[in-house]
C-alpha cells in the first residue's frame, strides 16, 4: 500500500471538499484527492498514496538525477579511481 | 511511461552495477526499510547486480507484516459482527488473525469490502446510515494523512456510523529500536522515498548522528535503489556519515506540509507495539482524544484475545535483517503465500512472499 506510480493531472473538480481531480497513470484514470497538495497545477505529475496526491514529481530534479547517471560521467568517474 | 521507463533501464543498471562494484572495497552489511523497495530488490533481482561482500537485509517496512496479531483479530471479530460493514486496504484481506482472515469472515457472509482509499470508507458509510461501517487504518506515514483526512471528513459531516481500527507506525523510531540494538549488524540505511514524501527527512539527522551510520533517501524504482546503494557503499568506503536525498525528484526536506497538519490534527504519537519486534517506544500513531467517537477499539466489544505466533515463524528475525527468509526453516515447505504462517509470507511487501515469488525466476531488471 506504500507503492505509487507518477501519474499526470489531467482535469480539477469544481468546487469540491475535499478537492478532488482525474489523475491518468499510463492510460488508466481514477479519482483522486488533491486536498494537501493545493499547489498542483493541471498537467503536472504527481505521486498518489492510496487516493491522495501528495507530492508534485520536480522535473529538474528527475533530469539532474538521470543527468548523473549519464554514461560518460559515470566512466569519467571510474576512469579517475583507476 | 514518463518518469517510469528511464528508472527501469536494464543498460543504465548495469552501469550503476558497475559503478557499485568498483566502490565497494570491503564487506558490509545495509538494509533497505520499506516493504515496497524490498519487493522492488526481489523482483529486479538487484542482488545480483552488487558485490557478493554486500549484503542486503530487509527491514521492517512493510505494514502488513507489523500490523500486530492481536488487532488482526481484533480486525475478524468486528467485521464478524452483524449489522457491520468492514472496510480494508486488499493486502489485509489474506493476513490470518488467531482463528481466521477477513477473506474468510467475508466467505462466510460478512460484509468485508475492500477500498482502494479511506475516502471510500468514508462514502460507504454516507450511503448506509443504519450500518457501522469499520477502516481498517494501518500503515505508515504514508497512509497516515489519508486515514486521518477520513476521519476528518467523517467528523465535519458528523458521521456516527464511522470508525477506524488503528495500527499506524513510523519509520524514524524503528530505525532507533534497530540501530540502539545490541546485536545491529546494519551499517547503513536506505530511507523510504514515499515516508519522506510526506514528512521530509529532516528527523532523520539526528539519528546519522548519534549512530554515526550513513542514510540515504531512496525511491522505489531499480535504477532508483542501485543509484542509492551507490551513494550508501561511496559513504561507507570513504567512511562519512551523512544524510542524502537520491530521490530529490519527489522529496524534499521539509515534506508535505499540508499532510502533516492533516495527521496532527488527528492523530497523536504513542507507544506502538510491532509484531515480530515488540513495543517500540512513540513509534506509532493514535487518535487523539477528542475523536474518541471514531475509535472502533473502544466501540466494539470483542472479548479477550489471547494470540500465539506459529512456533515455526522466525518473522522477528527477518523483520529486524538478521537474518534472511531462506535461512526460515519453514519457508517454502511448510510456509508459503498460499499457507502463510506468518505475515511476511502474505503481503507482496512482506520479504518473505518476495523472496518466495521472485527467487527463482528473478532476473536483473
Ligand atoms: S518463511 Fe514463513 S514462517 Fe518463515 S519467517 Fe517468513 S513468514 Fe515466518
Amino acid at each position: 500500500m506504500c507503492l505509487a506510480i507518477p501519474g499526470k493531472i489531467e482535469s480539477f473538480e469544481e468546487g469540491s471538499f475535499p478537492r478532488m481531480g482525474k489523475v491518468n497513470f499510463g492510460g488508466i484514470r481514477k479519482a483522486i484527492c488533491f486536498e494537501m497538495l493545493p499547489e498542483a497545477k493541471l498537467n503536472d505529475y504527481v505521486l498518489v498514496h492510496v487516493g491522495f496526491a501528495l507530492s508534485i514529481v520536480d522535473e529538474k530534479e528527475a533530469q539532474e538525477t538521470l543527468r548523473m547517471l549519464e554514461m560518460d560521467e559515470v566512466r569519467k568517474e571510474l576512469d579517475g579511481e583507476a | 511511461m514518463k518518469y517510469l521507463d528511464e528508472y527501469r533501464d536494464p543498460a543504465l543498471a548495469k552501469r550503476l552495477s558497475e559503478r557499485i562494484h568498483a566502490v565497494v572495497k570491503r564487506p558490509w552489511t545495509i538494509m533497505e526499510i520499506c516493504g515496497g523497495q524490498t519487493h522492488s530488490i526481489v523482483k529486479s533481482g538487484l542482488e545480483r547486480l552488487v558485490p557478493p561482500s554486500l549484503t542486503i537485509v530487509h527491514g521492517p517496512g512493510c505494514p502488513v507484516c507489523v500490523t500486530p496479531l492481536e488487532i488482526i483479530e481484533k480486525a475478524v471479530r468486528i467485521a464478524a459482527q452483524p449489522g457491520v460493514i468492514f472496510t480494508s486496504f486488499g493486502d489485509m484481506l489474506r493476513v490470518p488473525g488467531d482463528t481466521t482472515d477477513l477473506l474468510h469472515v467475508k466467505a462466510n457472509g460478512g460484509d468485508v469490502r475492500i477500498v482502494y482509499s479511506p475516502l471510500d470508507a468514508v462514502a460507504i458509510a454516507r450511503k448506509n446510515p443504519d450500518r457501522r461501517v469499520v477502516f481498517f487504518a494501518v500503515g505508515f506515514e504514508t497512509t497516515a494523512p489519508a486515514n486521518a483526512m477520513a476521519v476528518w471528513q467523517a467528523h465535519k459531516e458528523g458521521l456516527t456510523n464511522f470508525s477506524i481500527l488503528s495500527s499506524h507506525v513510523l519509520v524514524p523510531p524503528a530505525i532507533e529500536a534497530l540501530l540502539s540494538a545490541e546485536n545491529n549488524r546494519v551499517q547503513g540505511f536506505l530511507a523510504a522515498g514515499h515516508v519522506c514524501t510526506v514528512m521530509g527527512y529532516h528527523e532523520y539527522f539526528p539519528l546519522v548522528e548519534r549512530y554515526r551510520t550513513p542514510i540515504v533517501v531512496t525511491g522505489f524504482e531499480p535504477i532508483d535503489i542501485l543509484q542509492g546503494i551507490l551513494m550508501l557503499v561511496t559513504q561507507l568506503e570513504e567512511g562519512r556519515h551523512d544524510l542524502e536525498n537520491q530521490y530529490a525528484r519527489v522529496v524534499t526536506r521539509e515534506g508535505n506540509a499540508a499532510a502533516q497538519r492533516m495527521i496532527f490534527s488527528v492523530f497523536e504519537v504513542g507507544h506502538r507495539t510491532w509484531r515480530g519486534i515488540g513495543e517500540i517506544p512513540m513509534s506509532g500513531y493514535r487518535l487523539r482524544p477528542e475523536f474518541a467517537a471514531f475509535d472502533a477499539e473502544r466501540l466494539f466489544d470483542v472479548g479477550d484475545i489471547a494470540v500465539r505466533e506459529s512456533p515455526l515463524c522466525i518473522a522477528g528475525t527477518i523483520l529486524t535483517g538478521m537474518k534472511k527468509p531462506f535461512e526460515c526453516p519453514a519457508f517454502g515447505t511448510q510456509c508459503s503465500p498460499e499457507h502463510p504462517l506468518g505475515a511476511p509470507m502474505v503481503s507482496s511487501e512482506g520479504a518473505c512472499a518476495a523472496y518466495y515469488n521472485f527467487k527463482r525466476q528473478g532476473s536483473a531488471v
